[in-house]
């Protein structure tokens, strides 16, 4: 197509993202600046860097895709990724901040006070970080062949290579910064073609999109055996509750100064979500109008970048072609670098300083293992991304939300509201819930021949395999009561109490 | 009757309460602190408003976004009406939500914050 205004759009988004990570590097000193950003972001800061690294390649171009294809029941999907936010904000959002953790691994030796439970949770967060990062390289691999002619395992290595850079340059300080700025690179890159592309089409008589039927109706069936009811039910519930167990999600509430700052921050970010998610749907319709059928072989992925080539074309198309690529490249880096993040301080606390330490004598400085651990924690998911056949952007991304609502959901929700909660409970409904979610969605995509309500309950297994884990978390609890941790009051007076109450035993000083 | 009977020997009366801690003098957040059960107490409560209101508004979500397919079953001309030229479904999921949504969040931000003033207010005081 266009290549050289593309390839700068993306060139500037990468550049800006290693020029601000850069600007971390000069103030990331110490151990907290590096995994919480000292934990002194503003709420406004912090919500526009929320909304940057949770807008990914599944928002920015696969919702459009989706809705091109399947019309209006597919807004399920960001009125989900929404909603997250305020299941989280109502369940989870202070007292994850007060918990003083680093990590969910964290959080979860914390408040369980067992090694075992730490390592289930940090075998789980690599798992659901790596599920989710395959997909955006995947997509930024797209992107690139589609608007450059480059070849398809480009786009994804330098996504790759910019993210491990990034992170490994400045941690979480630099990585707040590169993700407020790409929020707003993304909306004004979706919003302006937008835009413009509405304008045309109203100018050309705003023809009617050319839609399948059933379109405009929400809730019908895709095929015969399929149970949109049912399938709806679940995707909604598994973002809802998923949002908390993503990894790259919850490490940022432990960069805001206080409980009350972080329930602040979600309120913007509900926000800044909504204003967003306005756009994909714009998308759909204008594809209806422009592409009434795809040609064979082009993924409907692909249609944000492809309308202004068709609409507009000339060097107007040209350009707002190159806006929504690098808008695109902006949504595959933050998210990238948020996920990357996470599975970075996992690897580094897990694997690599007790190791390193165990080399060195304790001579290695420890932002060294921190860098190992980011390149490590990219480079796999790249593999993966290059062996695995994509399915679509945001199915995949559908799948890691599953996983997070059926293990971290119960978890941090037992774990925060509930004193009876035993590390055996905890440790059931996990293993559970891991176990369910990832059999059923394993066996989805190993065999195609299932139908009717057997497909439906293992392709979308949120709606039993939530409830499921937390009765299980709930009556193995019941059952253990001599394996409640001794410091459950100590840990919950933390979680709930509001900072402005001086406690001199149970706060641990940030 | 020579000997005078000798006076009852003094003793000394003081105030019961004098080594005593004045009252209130102790807060109750070191209650909470120090894990007592009054401490419990004022934990539960604490934890019960939060939980309270957290189930309210998850409540009203859920009864939100399941009104809309109860809306379009129980009146199918609304599949078809349009608003400003955008079919009603498209409004409703694409648009109406989120500024919903925000506005919940609101309410349970300041609700809450509420909650956590009044806990510091009772607690706090000595």
């Amino acid at each position: 197509m266009n290549h050289p205004l593309s390839l700068a759009a993306v060139v500037l988004v990468c550049l800006t993202t290693l020029a601000v990570g850069g600007l971390g590097l000069r103030l990331s000193r110490r151990t907290s600046d590096f995994y919480v950003a000292g934990r002194t972001v503003s709420p406004r800061l912090n919500a526009s860097a929320i909304g940057g690294e949770y807008l990914s390649a599944a928002s920015f171009l696969g919702v459009a895709g989706l809705v091109y294809g399947a019309g209006v029941d597919m807004l399920w999907l960001p009125v989900g990724y929404t909603l997250g936010y305020l299941v989280l904000l109502v369940m989870v959002a202070a007292p994850m901040r007060r918990s003083g953790a680093y990590t969910l691994p964290d959080f979860a030796e914390a408040r369980l006070g067992s090694r075992a439970i730490r390592l289930v949770s940090s075998v789980l967060v690599v798992a659901i970080g790596w599920l989710y990062l395959v997909p955006q390289f995947q997509g930024a691999s797209l992107t690139l062949t589609l608007v450059t002619g480059a070849p398809s395992w480009v786009g994804g290595f330098v996504v790759m290579v910019v993210i491990a850079a990034a992170v490994g340059a400045g941690g979480m300080r630099s990585i707040t910064f590169v993700q407020a700025v790409q929020y707003w690179v993304k909306l004004t890159a979706l919003a302006v073609p937008a835009f413009v592309l509405l304008l045309l089409w109203f100018r050309d008589g705003h023809p009617a999109p050319v839609v399948p039927p059933d379109w405009n109706v929400p809730l019908t069936p895709t095929g015969p055996g399929d149970h949109p009811t049912y399938r709806t039910a679940s995707t909604v519930l598994a973002l809802c509750l998923g949002t908390m167990g993503l990894p790259h999600v919850l490490v940022r509430y432990y960069t805001n100064p206080d409980g009350v700052g972080a329930r602040r921050t979600t309120v913007t970010v509900i926000a800044l979500l909504g204003t967003f998610y306005l756009l994909p749907p714009v998308y759909g319709m204008l594809g209806r109008v422009a592409f009434p059928v795809l040609p064979e072989g082009v993924r409907s992925d692909s249609v944000v970048l492809r309308l202004p080539g068709d609409l507009v074309g000339g060097l107007g198309g040209d350009l707002l072609t190159a806006m929504l690529a690098g808008g695109a490249f902006a949504a595959f880096l933050s998210t990238a670098s948020g996920l990357a993040m996470s599975v970075t301080g996992v690897l580094d606390q897990e694997v690599l300083r007790p190791r390193l330490a165990r080399f060195t004598g304790g001579d290695a400085p420890g932002v060294r293992g921190f860098r190992y651990a980011a390149v490590a924690a990219v480079v796999i998911p790249y593999v993966l991304s290059r062996v695995t056949e994509p399915l679509g952007v945001a199915t995949t991304v559908g799948l890691a939300f599953a996983v997070a609502a059926a293990t971290f959901a119960p978890l941090i929700i037992l774990g925060v509201w509930w004193r009876r909660l035993s590390t055996t409970g905890a440790m059931a409904g996990l293993l559970v819930g891991g176990v369910a979610t990832t059999a059923s969605l394993g066996t989805t995509m190993a065999r195609d021949d299932l139908g009717g309500w057997p497909a439906a309950l293992l392709a979308n297994p949120a709606l039993w395999a939530v409830p499921l884990a937390f009765a299980v978390a709930v009556v193995v609890s019941l059952a253990t009561p001599g394996r409640i941790p001794a410091s459950t009051t100590r840990t919950l007076v933390r979680l709930h109490t509001p900072e402005r109450v001086r406690l001199a035993r149970s706060r641990i000083r940030d | 009757m020579s000997t005078s009977p000798s006076p009852p020997e003094r003793v000394r009366v003081t105030s019961s309460r004098r080594g005593a801690v004045p009252h209130r003098a102790r807060p109750a957040a070191r209650e909470i602190d120090e894990q007592t059960e009054l401490g419990d107490v004022y934990l539960d409560g604490l934890m019960r408003a939060q939980l309270r209101l957290s189930v309210a508004i998850l409540a009203l979500m859920v009864v939100g976004l399941a009104a809309l397919p109860v809306v379009l079953a129980l009146v199918p001309a609304t599949r078809s009406t349009t608003l400003f030229g955008i079919p009603f479904p498209w409004v409703v999921l694409g648009v109406a939500v989120y500024p919903a949504a925000w506005v919940l969040a609101r309410w349970y931000t300041r609700q809450s914050e509420r909650i956590e003033s009044d806990f510091a207010e009772v607690v706090d005081e000595p």
